[in-house]
């Protein structure tokens, strides 16, 4: 499904004649199987996030490629309607000037789907997120900060796309509302053909979600394993991880 | 239409409108309305009071000051309305390119407006006036060629911030076209903040506009101009105080109009700020930045 191969990303330090770069990402292969939901774990700056923008086809790769169904990303026309994603902050993830109605038909009118069935649709999506149906009118600032992100969830699946990217999409939400949008994405999983990479710190939350579990650090695959194989970790920089973390 | 319905409900949008409105018709249909031949000189009548014939009374060679205040507004607002017009136009274009795109675009663009603002800005003017020679036209190219520059800094500045939103990322990850993107979420966003500064630039441009009629540069006699009025006033302004007032009052009226009318813009595009007390906020915190900031 989403494939990346030989990944390297670098960025320059510093101002335009500088010339010093820091690589970022250094050959990162993996893929994401139909249906699957893949866990990136990593500390802040072991460069999940440059890998989340890359595999959004936000930002090319220096070298390598990442495809989709074959396809590479970096062409719009791959992504339309087949790929999502749903950010951390979801103050800025909903343009102010739109209401939740215009925000949810974004990725649609992107996907050219047909317009007339769209009004409908979108009282499914709110009703799928646990959304009341007067909130289609209603400006992102008069949400609260769960509430918005299940709008964000609820945009990033209206095309019903192929996968979808979750960037620490439940970590900057209270701790109750993190549970509820968790269990939210687990039922949303359940539904069945779209993948799921879901980057985040915090390792109970990918347990919680995820069949396979990638460990990253300093822009390299460090392990990567099935969520029920977790307590057999071999590498120590994961086991430290882990113990940090959580006990099982 | 929301834009014009938030705008309709406010008091001073409403007044600030219709004094614009005013003044920009009185503008264009100078010739109809104005009581008098602005350019007729009457010896006789010198520094006459006001009569029912000349409302604002004469100045020193005797020409209606109405009639010459009505035909200045053709000079001091509109003419350099459309200068501003061009010149943010310009400025928005690359400053959008420039902060949206980045990376190498960004780079040689700021290099050209970093080339462009290094230059001093009076003396560039007073060099292309040298050159085209006096007139309220040159001096208003020289405008839209000094300008444009300052105007792509801020308006890239303020795109920037913007094209670093999660919902900008959103609609490049779901594959929506950079024109689409550009036209429905940097536009809206970055409007508030051009309405802003091009608003505070309209009382420094009218300002330099009238400075460079004084020194004959711009605006060549006969034809009325605020500037050029307020200093043929500044001659007699012992004996005949109440000649500044005209002119002074009509640049100071349209002025704070134009003011009023970028705040309510402002807040009538701006979702967050329709409540009261954030209106006041805003109004205090952004509008002073921009003004006079290249005299």
């Amino acid at each position: 499904m989403l494939k990346a191969e030989g990944v390297d990303k670098s960025y320059r330090v510093g101002g335009m004649f500088a010339g010093s770069k820091r690589q970022v990402l250094h050959d990162v292969s993996f893929e994401c199987a139909r249906g699957e939901c893949l866990g990136i774990i990593g500390e802040s700056g072991s460069g999940k996030s440059t890998l989340g923008r890359l595999l959004l086809g936000i930002e090319k790769p220096d070298r390598g490629t990442v495809t989709l169904k074959g396809r590479n990303v970096m062409d719009r026309r791959t992504r339309a309607g087949a790929l999502s994603a749903v950010f951390q902050n979801y103050r800025s993830s909903l343009n102010p000037y739109f209401t939740v109605e215009q925000a949810i038909m974004e990725p649609m009118k992107a996907a050219r789907l047909a317009r007339d069935g769209m009004e409908e649709k979108i009282g499914e999506l709110l009703q799928l997120v646990g959304l009341p149906a007067g909130y289609r009118s209603k400006y992102p600032h008069e949400l609260s900060g769960g509430e918005a992100q299940r709008v964000c969830i609820a945009r990033a699946i209206s095309t019903e796309p192929g996968c979808i990217l979750l960037d620490e999409a439940v970590s900057s939400l209270d701790v109750s509302v993190q549970a509820q949008v968790l269990e939210l994405l687990r039922s949303l999983k359940e539904r069945g053909r779209t993948s799921y990479i879901f980057i985040t710190h915090d390792v109970q939350a990918a347990a919680y979600l995820c069949d396979r579990i990638m460990i990253f650090r300093d822009g390299r695959i460090e392990e990567t394993l099935e969520t029920s194989k977790l307590g057999s970790v071999r590498s120590a920089y994961a086991r430290k991880l882990l113990a940090s973390s959580i006990t099982i | 239409m929301s834009l014009w319905n938030q705008l309709s409900k406010d008091k001073w949008a409403v007044a600030s409108m219709s004094v614009i409105g005013v003044i920009l018709l009185a503008g264009v249909l100078a010739p109809w309305i104005a009581p008098n031949d602005p350019y007729a000189v009457q010896m006789r009548l010198r520094f006459a009071s006001p009569s029912w014939e000349y409302w604002l009374g004469n100045d020193h060679l005797g020409r209606c000051i109405l009639s010459r205040i009505i035909y200045g507004i053709r000079h001091s607002i509109l003419w350099v309305l459309a200068a501003l017009a061009a010149s943010v136009l310009i400025g928005a274009l690359i400053g959008f390119a420039a902060g949206y795109f980045r990376g190498r675009t960004d780079a040689v663009l700021m290099r050209i407006c970093d080339v462009m603002l290094s230059f001093p800005g009076y003396v560039m003017m007073l060099a292309i006036v040298g050159i085209l020679g006096p007139g309220l036209e040159n001096i208003l190219l020289a405008f839209i060629v000094m300008k444009w520059a300052w105007f792509a800094r801020v308006i890239r500045t303020s795109v920037m911030q913007y094209a670093e939103m999660d919902y900008v990322r959103f609609a490049k990850a779901v594959g929506i076209r950079h024109r689409t993107i550009l036209i429905r979420h940097m536009l809206p966003a970055a409007l508030p903040d051009i309405a802003v500064i091009a608003s505070g630039s309209i009382c420094s441009m009218i300002l330099q506009v009238s400075g460079l009629s004084f020194l004959s540069l711009g605006i060549q006699a006969p034809y009325a101009e605020w500037g050029m009025m307020l200093n043929e006033a500044r001659a007699v302004m012992f004996s005949r105080p109440e000649l500044m007032l005209a002119p002074g009052l009509a640049i100071v009226i349209s002025v704070m109009a134009f003011n009023f009318l970028a705040d309510s813009i402002q807040v009538a595009l701006d979702p967050k700020l329709r409540t009261k007390s954030a209106r006041r906020r805003t109004k205090e915190a952004e509008n002073k930045a921009y003004e006079y900031v290249r005299g």
